[in-house]
């Protein structure tokens, strides 16, 4: 259990860092996980064009379980100040660490505090709440006109969540 | 705890013989720990005895259900025909008026899809005009449900009010977890066709006042379809005491196989129905440009029908005559007791839903307050404590309970109060873990 719930996931959970919504920002998102209600409002505000764009702010309103808190809260830090093109890699690492069963242990380079969450990918249910701000935050990019496709193989492999039971 | 709920539930001894029907209870999970299955209200664990009927029927009996003449043809109509006759005699119905469905959902889509078929393509011929009335549905007229449905309860009304152009309305749930009836008579009034609710609710365990709301129903001619989904496997159902025109329940839940589910109706009703699903075994005279329909239950059950789950259903049906649904409602009563009297010595746990063991159920739903439910459900996975977290397809029910998501302990037959300390001592891990002040 510790494995899953690691000190700093907790760190994150009680003080998610960057959390509350700012302006101005180019894009806003809401998402929602239908099997616990879980919902993130996120907005990305960029500063230049293309790959090299620089996420100049990435902000957001959770509510959430601490594997969810955490993982938005590590996002933010992974991603405000970086390029495009390296905030999508740290999705693509984090998204492959989590869907590993336990195989990748994560690269701190490429996902930093990230890396604490490799218990999670043990735990098929708990995927999804890692992944819940990570791909709404794919989903802002795009819409502040960002191409995804390379990376948009994501929708299709973070629905690993257990179907909803009567 | 009640002398009458200890009194009654199981001894130690008959619990060890329940317990050994099911071989999945001495299963370990989690690295060696006992499994402590406190999930049966979204699924039951299935006895042996269900597992060896329908064993013995894909082994001896095995054909297709009311298709040809061969024997084995007939010993398997046998076996789907006196299945639906054990299952009527469980909630006190008649057997032609139990259809088979794939499952609880499916029921309530059935009656659903009655109306607004009705309301396109009129009721059956030859049905009685003032039965068949009953089914039509159109602007000005209005649908009731209630705020603590189960989705499957009540997303199949929200289209069916969409497809009619009828309104739905529902009768609100008080702070404690109650439906408030104070409104009853401005809900549902003259224009109300339908009132669709539920027995007990799949989250606050809440066993609602059947009688009160039937009344009002009838009283201004509007049908009634009850969710038994959570008391049907939990307590004796009789549909005739109960007064409605429509039950559904899913044979998953009361130690039957998955894939099968009930609607009962009473039959002057379910003759005036237009089919729901058509096609093969549900018709009468078929022409290339029309056909007619076989009467019910038949008319209801297209394609070949699920006859092994059936038999199981049956099996599952017995099973529980044979503990006494007396002795199951005692005994999950007891446990019930123990747990809210367990929870409430923990003032950082909430129970959402009644607390004063009045009209309610083996359903306990709570939440550690500054703690997400998943996390808690990890917590009590991580002992081997099985839970449902979430909002348990019952999303409005908690945005009016001022909460996103619940932990659930749901009981069955054969639960212990071990089982209830395990849950307890699990649950005692959380505030640790998580920071949470006691």
């Amino acid at each position: 259990m510790r494995n899953l719930y690691q000190e700093i996931i907790l760190e994150h959970a009680k003080r998610p860092h960057h959390a509350g919504l700012r302006e101005p920002f180019n894009a806003q998102v809401h998402h929602i996980n239908p099997t616990c209600g879980d919902e993130i409002t996120l907005r990305v505000q960029l500063a230049g064009e293309g790959p090299s764009a620089v996420i100049a702010d990435l902000s957001y309103d959770a509510l959430g379980c601490s594997i969810s808190t955490a993982s938005t809260s590590v996002l933010a830090d992974e991603v405000i100040g970086h390029t495009v093109e390296e905030a999508l890699t740290s999705f693509s690492a984090m998204r492959r660490m989590l869907t590993s069963k336990g195989l990748d242990p994560g690269d701190e380079d490429e996902i930093g505090d990230g890396v604490a969450f490799v218990g999670v990918s043990k735990y098929p249910a708990r995927i999804k709440c890692a992944l819940l701000g990570w791909s709404a935050f794919t989903d802002a990019l795009a819409q502040a006109g960002v191409d995804i496709t390379k990376y948009a193989l994501s929708s299709k492999t973070i629905t690993r969540n257990t179907p909803e039971i009567p | 705890m009640s002398d009458v709920a200890l009194s009654k539930a199981f001894t130690e001894h008959e619990s060890a013989a329940i317990r050994g029907d099911f071989a999945i209870l001495s299963r370990t999970v989690r690295d060696g720990k006992p499994l402590v299955y406190l999930d049966s209200g979204a699924t039951s664990h299935k006895p042996r005895q269900v597992l060896d009927a329908e064993r013995a029927f894909y082994e001896q009996h095995n054909s297709a259900v009311h298709r040809g003449a061969h024997q084995l043809a007939e010993e398997a109509t046998d076996a789907y025909e006196s299945a639906r006759e054990t299952v009527a005699r469980f909630i006190g119905a008649q057997a032609q008026e139990v259809v088979f469905t794939k499952n609880a959902t499916e029921a309530l889509n059935l009656v659903a899809y009655a109306f607004s078929n009705a309301a396109a393509s009129g009721a059956m011929d030859g049905a009685d005009p003032t039965v068949a009335a009953r089914f039509a549905l159109g602007e000005g007229d209005e649908i009731v449900i209630t705020e603590m449905e189960h989705h499957a309860n009540l997303v199949p009304w929200q289209e069916l009010a969409r497809r009619t152009g009828a309104t739905l309305r529902w009768i609100g749930v008080t702070d404690d977890g109650r439906l408030d009836l104070n409104d009853l008579d401005t809900v549902i009034t003259d224009r109300t066709k339908v009132v669709a609710f539920t027995h007990v609710s799949n989250v606050l365990g809440t066993i609602n006042p059947v009688a009160a709301i039937v009344d009002r129903a009838h009283a201004v001619g509007a049908l009634t379809v009850l969710d038994a989904c959570q008391s049907v496997p939990h307590m004796a159902v009789d549909v005739v005491d109960l007064g409605v025109d429509f039950l559904a329940f899913s044979g998953h839940k009361m130690f039957g196989p998955m894939g099968i589910g009930v609607l009962w109706g009473r039959y002057d009703l379910l003759r005036a129905m237009p089919p729901f699903l058509t096609g093969g075994s549900m018709i009468e005279l078929v022409h290339m440009e029309s056909s007619t329909y076989a009467a019910p239950p038949q008319r209801f059950e297209a394609g070949v029908p699920m006859a092994a789950q059936a038999v199981g259903l049956a099996a599952a049906c017995d099973y529980l005559s044979d503990l006494g649904m007396d002795r199951v409602t005692a005994h999950e009563e007891a446990l019930t007791e123990a747990l809210l009297a367990g929870l409430a010595q923990r003032r950082w746990v909430r129970v959402i839903g009644p607390v004063d063991g009045r009209d309610r159920s083996g359903v306990v739903s709570f939440v550690v307050e500054g703690v997400h439910p998943h996390d808690v459900g990890q917590i009590l996975d991580d002992a081997g404590v099985a839970v449902r977290v979430g909002h348990h397809c019952a999303w409005p029910l908690h945005r009016r309970m001022k909460v996103t998501a619940t932990t659930r302990a749901t009981f069955a037959a054969y639960n212990t109060l071990a089982e209830v300390d395990a849950l307890l001592t699990a649950l005692d891990h959380v505030p640790a873990v998580f920071g949470v002040a006691l």
